[in-house]
């Protein structure tokens, strides 16, 4: 498999690699796919006032492919609302890190990431607002 | 200096040993006759060296140079084997029995057979990918005609009950091949003793050249076949078509090497094995596939649990490794091989096979275990699941979302 | 060192020093298996790559149409019995004069339910038009028809044959294994005519054996021999043998570059030895034909081919008597006896088979050689008589 720079380049500096603390106020965890198809990404947000994502971070299971998508969103989502977040998507994520066709599921899996992360933390935004 | 990446794929493929190659070359240039031509000195000095080679490969397993038949490599030996055999002896029965952890030259030569009427049994391994005796005398029956096991497995290095296997077919009547490829110079194959009927034989696994290897066809009890390759008879009919000298040349050289060496050699690559697993062993999950004791000595094949496959092979490309088979290594799925020895998927994901051999040096087993210590240790810093199970969860309780 | 002038380039040729050099890498540190996915791996993969395009370039064809098989005798095997395989049976027809690596998949058919019918060629060696027409009303569903005859050098008109195979739908291959490099071979073309297929094989042009090469139409469905893996897009598994396929490329590159010069001068050589030939009363073979600039087939009445053969080689001169697979056997040349040729003039053929490296002195010295040769074994004929 020949892996483009970028993606060589993420998988060998991935950026924010790591866990906030789960009590952490504002932060939201988002965890897609599953170890039998090899590929598990968690994406956290730390979300500031105005819903504004001032933090993420990332662990992946995965390709290099994979790990390279979920690095690359943790860059992109910063400094985006939750809502501007979501407008991310696979195809953006996919021509950025010049993917190849058998590794398009990576990026969609990261883009699945940032919505399990956002709907985190709608819910417990809800359930702060209920409470 | 150590020069990168470092080789550690010897059951992919080895170098040719620049003995044999020197031996090679000569047969291109000067002596390039064609041994089948009769009228001339040219075709005769050739003939002399193809003879001379099938004797080398017969000394190697202690049979008859007129039980040598040339092929293409293993996979046509295979397949002339299974398919030579059971067209022939068609008459007796149609049911034939293998194992699941075979070979894809046996695997898929048997699903040919299928669609040509034959059927097909094939066994389960134990955990430890070692064959049971009984659940192979089981699977046998009046009209089973064939029976094809490999001597050492591919990916994990296992060495199947031949000898055992060999005795109770021989009993039954019933025709034995044995796909011997990785076993030439790793391990002693005596075809006086074993009751084997026909043998697989590759140059490319044992430092000789690729695109060359050999059938061993018993002749007492004697074995028939039905050719697969026709045209000019060659082979005394068994495969027809031009002899590669300087190829055949090359794995009567390499086997010969093979016959002299293999004693002190394996006990070398034996304990740089024995070195490389050893310093893998501190790390934490991590789980050899395939029995250690009945193992040729050049193989380990471990899983690293909670890192990927895909990304411990890029992580470790300074070394060259092989996950899974090498014929099976361009697509995704995880190797069949260790998923019969029960591994879950991603146990098998995460696999490395590393094959040692003969210019595997000290030195470079030590820098393969301080890069698996480094890269194992990063990935699992990356790797979600790792963490889960550092903060005590139980992996197989998770609800994964279904993708 | 005495060696003899080697004059059968149809049974096999010596591999160029070119041809050595690029695959002496792959015989020591290139050592990958070119399925495996790291960097040995891929530099194997990217060597039989690019050897795959100098072989498609040689011939015309696209890359993605050559599949590497072990020699010519296998890409035959896989052509006759893969395309059989995948049809009805039915009518299938082999030249008469084909080598037995396409004769006997043919006859082994019968087995499976098709008809063979050989086709018959005239007396200089040429399909017979009539049985051709006659073989196309019966609308054959697989045709085989050599480009260039090994014994004869006899070169068959496949394009026309081809074209009409394709007017009634069957499949069309042909053995180019002695053509390439000897005289223009361009799949393209063929295969707007209606030519499916060719075989071709590398230690004829300069190349290693073991290496060969089916270039095929991809709309023609074909069943591999060798199962075992998916290698070569399915078709041929096994392990690539990577220096003899990498020597075939650099061999089928040299052979078509030196072409339009080795080939003029090979029909200068070979006009020269057929006119001494004459003078020394030799039946030539195949004459009335067009055939390959290096190959000559002949006779003297009365003279036994083997004996002759036999004088010349202890005389330094290689050569054969007929067809290297079938030397071993004493029948006279299947070839010769489709061309009318009768039994006992038959067992007299001799082939001179040249080589770009053969000179005007020693086709010289062999007509010197062989008048002498003949003389004495024609005195010993009338003796014994």
């Amino acid at each position: 498999m020949a892996y483009s720079v970028k993606v060589l380049d993420h998988y060998e500096n991935p950026r924010n690699v790591g866990s906030f603390g789960k009590e952490d106020d504002g932060v939201a965890t988002g965890m897609v796919g599953a170890p039998a198809c090899g590929d598990v990404m968690k994406l956290q947000i730390k979300v500031g006032k105005g819903g504004v994502i001032e933090d993420a971070k990332f662990k992946t299971y995965g390709c290099g492919s994979a790990i390279a998508s979920s690095s690359l969103v943790t860059e992109w989502v910063k400094g985006k609302t939750v809502e501007q977040a979501l407008d991310i998507k696979n195809t953006q994520i996919a021509e950025e890190l010049a993917l190849p066709p058998v590794k398009i599921h990576c990026s969609i899996l990261a883009e699945d990431a940032i919505k399990a992360a956002v709907a985190d933390y709608k819910k417990k935004h809800v359930d702060q607002a209920a409470g | 200096m150590l020069k990168l990446p470092i080789y550690l794929d010897y059951s992919a493929t080895t170098p040719v040993d620049p003995r044999v190659a020197e031996k090679m070359i000569p047969y291109l240039v000067e002596k390039f006759g064609n041994p089948a031509s009769r009228s001339h000195a040219f075709g005769w000095e050739v003939e002399a060296a193809v003879e001379e080679a099938r004797e080398e490969v017969a000394r190697l397993v202690n049979a008859d140079a007129k039980e040598i038949v040339w092929t293409s490599g293993a996979t046509e030996s295979n397949n002339l084997a299974l398919k030579g055999a059971a067209q022939f002896y068609a008459g007796k029965g149609k049911h034939l029995v293998t194992v699941k952890t075979e070979h894809k030259a046996v695997l898929d030569t048997c699903r040919d057979l299928e669609r040509l009427g034959f059927e097909v049994t094939y066994l389960d391994v134990q955990d430890n990918g070692l064959l049971d005796l009984e659940v192979f005398k089981a699977a046998l029956r009046p009209d089973t005609i064939l029976v094809s096991v490999m001597m050492v497995n591919n990916e994990i290095g296992v060495i199947q009950p031949i000898a055992e296997i060999g005795e109770i077919c021989r009993a039954k009547g019933i025709i034995f091949h044995v796909d011997a490829a990785q076993a030439t110079g790793k391990v002693v194959i005596d075809l006086a003793t074993l009751k084997v009927d026909l043998m697989s034989f590759s140059a490319h696994k044992t430092y000789g050249p690729k695109g060359i290897g050999a059938l061993y066809v018993r002749r007492k009890p004697r074995i028939r076949l039905t050719a697969q390759m026709h045209g000019g008879g060659h082979e005394r009919g068994f495969r027809s078509g031009t002899l590669a000298t300087h190829q055949i040349v090359g794995m009567g050289e390499a086997f010969r090497l093979a016959r002299l060496e293999m004693g002190a050699e394996n006990e070398r690559i034996r304990m740089l094995r024995d070195r490389l697993y050893k310093g893998l062993s501190d790390i934490d999950e991590v789980y050899v596939n395939g029995d250690m004791e009945q193992r040729v000595p050049h193989n380990l094949n471990i899983s690293f649990a909670y890192v990927e496959g895909e990304s411990l092979l890029m992580a470790v490309k300074d070394l060259a490794v092989s996950s899974g088979s090498a014929c099976t290594s361009a697509s995704l799925e995880p190797s069949y091989v260790l998923r019969a020895l029960g591994r879950e998927d991603e146990l098998a994901h995460s696999s490395i096979r590393f094959t040692l051999g003969r210019f595997t040096t000290e030195e470079e087993v030590d820098y393969a275990v301080k890069l698996l210590h480094e890269k194992i240790s990063r990935l699992r810093e990356l790797s979600p699941l790792w963490e889960m199970v550092q903060e005590g969860v139980d992996l197989s309780t998770v609800q994964w979302a279904a993708h | 060192m005495f060696t003899p002038v080697y004059l059968d380039h149809n049974a096999t040729t010596a591999a160029d020093p070119a041809v050595v050099d690029a695959m002496l890498p792959y015989l020591s540190g290139l050592c990958g298996n070119a399925s495996s996915r790291h960097e040995y791996g891929r530099a194997a993969r990217r060597a039989i790559d690019e050897a795959r395009s100098k072989v498609a370039a040689a011939v015309g064809a696209h890359a993605s149409e050559v599949v590497f098989t072990s020699g010519g005798s296998e890409a035959n095997n896989l052509l006759i019995k893969g395309a059989a395989a995948c049809l009805k049976p039915g009518l299938l027809a082999v030249s008469a004069i084909e080598h037995p690596c396409v004769i006997r998949p043919a006859e082994q058919l019968r087995k499976r339910g098709w008809t063979l019918h050989k086709l018959a060629v005239d007396t200089a060696g040429r399909v017979d038009e009539a049985d051709y027409r006659a073989l196309i009303g019966e609308r054959p569903s697989i045709v085989s028809v050599m480009l260039a005859n090994n014994e004869t050098g006899v070169v068959q008109d496949i394009a026309s044959l081809a074209a009409q195979a394709r007017a009634v739908g069957a499949w069309f291959h042909s053995d180019a294994v002695q053509a390439v490099g000897k005289i223009p071979v361009d799949f393209r073309q063929l295969n707007a005519a209606g030519v499916n297929a060719l075989s071709l094989s590398a230690h004829k042009i300069g190349g290693p054996k073991g290496a060969a090469a089916l270039v095929l139409d991809k709309r023609l469905d074909i069943e591999p021999l060798i199962a075992g893996g998916g290698h070569e897009r399915g078709l041929r598994s096994g392990t690539e043998n990577v220096a003899a396929i990498v020597g075939f490329g650099v061999a089928c590159e040299l052979a078509s570059a030196r072409l339009a010069e080795v080939a003029p001068r090979l029909l200068v050589l070979r006009e020269r030895l057929e006119s001494g030939l004459f003078s020394l009363g030799a039946t030539l073979f195949g004459q009335a034909a067009e055939r390959l600039p290096n190959t000559l087939y002949f006779a003297f009445p009365d003279l036994d081919g083997e004996t002759l053969v036999g004088h010349l080689d202890r005389a330094g001169y290689a050569l054969a008597s007929g067809s290297a697979c079938s030397s071993a056997n004493p029948e006279p040349s299947h070839v010769l006896r489709a061309m009318g040729v009768g039994a006992e003039l038959a067992r007299g053929a001799v082939r001179v088979s040249l080589g770009a490296a053969n000179s005007v002195a020693e086709i010289d010295g062999f007509l010197a050689t062989l008048r002498a040769t003949v003389l004495r074994l024609q005195q010993l004929t009338a003796m014994a008589v």
